[in-house]
């Protein structure tokens, strides 16, 4: 009986269904990887001479090539183990350096985007004239394309002396300030009027309703702002990280990577971003629930 | 300080909207003496709350003229003449239960230890001792409304507008509460404007009942009730009581047969 309740709260739980969706991934991504490389293993045995081989031999072949097309699973987690536990973390081999190198500048920026986003939405409340002139404008930053904008500001920025970490943090900044904004404008304005005449009966001040109403009010909302805006930082360094590669960090990688066909080491560092990316989220979201427990949200 | 706390004459209020305008009051005259508790009653929709939104400063009349303790209506708000509860408690869900009756003491810069004095005294006024530190969704809705009550007393207004302070609750809550008020009122002396949709909470309350009838919104009869200040639940029995109850109704019925 209770193995029995186990096993269906395995699959009811959180566990089950991600571990029944993580195992389908992997046998897919192995089947792409046998037909992806495939050819290049035909050609290889072509080129050693070897006139004939089994399916096996194949198989075998296409998951243990050094530049594959598409890498197997097996092949990252050796090159993340390689370059995360068995280099010093102070080698510019190790993933560990260039995670330390993205994540600073990932962190600068989000810091000035969030100040920036939390900045112009108090702007964007208390003045209404702002929300006309300003909101077109913060709106259209983000139909540029920042792909192909970074380069270009990185190189104008560098041309002007400004380097390090600058730079990539200016374009995290660029990307994380928005859904800031937006967040916390929509925050902000979440009192119900019941809550804001209630101050008015005090004849409360702007300043007074901000503090004692409007910002307790926002916080759910920055939060989940805050979640989005951190990733976007770290997409931004990564990207201005493409262009100013001899610091390092993810970017750098990849850009090594792709220049010299390691396809392993490009699916390596793909990962170990997503995987910084998916800490920086759940460090916001424990803030999240430390201040929620705080503010008696939590019941 | 005048002894004519509100002083409305011939007050009316338009909301205008998308789909046409709504005329929620017509010609109110209405003079609330110092002391007075004042009930407003009748059907949904006659503008009860309009009218005590208006004299709190909360909405404008579109025309006629009204004084708060002499004043206007916007300078009586800004030298915090009165306490308002709402139809809802409007407790702030991230402060405490402390926190949110010290609100209004926080807002007009009291010190912490008189806040501290003051929210200790209005929680037990109010029978709430010991749930200073509890959020406000660990408390029931009577509690809630009981707890924005306090809020408004906090201060320690001289007038207190109040909306239906207690239609959520159950009638035993009700009774209970009725008579707190009651004995507040007497002890402290503070003119009442009390919303209420109950005719027995009216006249067991009130020392005149302003009976409203809907569209537009007017005062239909205005019917005095003097009971002794120090009266009971029990005096609910009396033919005199029973008396102004009928009276009451039938001006309710007369205002609503109208249109
Ligand atoms: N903010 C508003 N905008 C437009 N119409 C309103 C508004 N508030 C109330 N009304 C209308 O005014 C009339 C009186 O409303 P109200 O004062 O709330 O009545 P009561 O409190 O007696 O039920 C109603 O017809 C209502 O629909
Ligand atoms: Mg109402």
């Amino acid at each position: 009986m209770s193995a029995r309740r186990g096993l269906s709260g395995f699959w009811t739980g959180h566990l089950g269904p991600i571990l029944a969706v993580c195992v389908a991934i992997v046998a897919l991504w192995y089947a792409g990887a046998v037909w992806m490389n495939a050819d290049l293993q035909r050609s290889a045995f072509d080129n050693a001479g070897q006139k004939s081989w089994t399916t096996g031999e194949l198989v075998a072949g296409t998951l243990a090539q050094e530049r594959p097309r598409l890498p197997a699973p097996h092949q990252v987690a050796q090159e993340l183990w390689k370059t995360v536990v068995d280099t010093a973390p102070s080698s510019k081999r190790s993933l560990v350096y260039h995670a330390g190198v993205t994540l600073s500048a990932t962190l600068l920026g989000f810091l000035f985007g969030a100040g920036l986003g939390v900045g112009l939405a108090v702007l964007i409340v208390h003045v209404r004239s702002l929300e006309r002139s300003l909101m077109p404008w913060i709106i259209a930053s983000q139909t540029i394309p920042i792909i192909a904008l970074a380069p270009m500001i990185v190189i104008i920025l560098n041309q002007l002396d400004v380097t390090g970490i600058v730079p990539k943090a200016a374009i995290a900044a660029y990307l994380s300030f928005f859904p800031v904004t937006v967040g916390m404008v929509k925050g902000l304005r979440s009192p119900d009027p019941l809550q804001l005449d209630l101050l008015r009966t005090y004849s409360a001040s702007q300043a007074q309703t901000f503090w004692s109403l409007r910002l307790p009010a926002s916080v759910p909302f920055l939060f989940a702002s805050l979640k989005v805006g951190v990733a976007a930082s770290l997409v931004g360094t990564v990207v201005a990280e493409l262009t100013q590669s001899a610091d390092g960090g993810f970017g750098a990688r990849l850009l090594a990577g792709s220049y010299y066909g390691q396809t392993i080491q490009i699916w390596a560092a793909i990962f170990a971003a997503a995987f910084c990316a998916c800490a920086l989220i759940a460090a916001v979201a424990l803030a999240d629930r430390v201040v929620a427990r705080r503010m008696g949200y939590a019941r | 300080m005048p002894d004519t706390v509100i002083q409305a004459s011939n007050l009316s209020l338009t909301y205008g909207s998308a789909d046409g305008a709504v005329q929620a009051l017509s010609g109110i005259d209405l003079a609330i003496e110092r002391g007075e508790f004042v009930s407003l009653i009748g059907p949904s929709g006659c503008g009860k709350t309009t009218l005590l939104r208006v004299i709190a400063d909360l909405e404008t009349a579109t025309s006629g003229s009204i004084t708060v303790n002499g004043v206007s209506p916007h300078e009586a708000r800004l030298k915090r003449s009165y306490g308002y509860v709402f139809q809802a408690p409007a407790l702030y869900p991230w402060r405490t239960i402390a926190g949110n009756v010290g609100l209004p003491l926080e807002i007009m810069g009291h010190s912490r230890e008189d806040r501290r004095e003051r929210v200790a005294k209005n929680l037990a006024l109010v029978n709430l001792e010991g749930f200073e530190r509890k959020f406000p969704w660990q408390l029931s809705g009577g509690m809630q409304q009981r707890a924005s009550i306090a809020r408004a007393l906090s201060f320690d207004p001289d007038l207190l507008l109040m909306d239906e302070p207690f239609g959520a609750l159950d009638e035993i809550v009700r009774d209970k509460l009725n008579e707190q008020l009651l004995r507040l009122w007497d002890l402290t002396r503070k003119t009442v404007v009390f919303v209420t949709h109950s005719i027995p909470e009216a006249v067991f309350l009130s020392t005149r009942i302003v009976v409203m009838s809907p569209r537009p919104g007017r005062i239909h009869e205005i019917i005095p009730c003097d009971f002794p200040r120090d009266r009971t639940l029990d005096i609910r029995e009396t033919p005199e009581f029973l008396a102004i109850a009928n009276r009451v109704r039938q001006g309710l019925r007369e205002g609503h047969s109208y249109d």
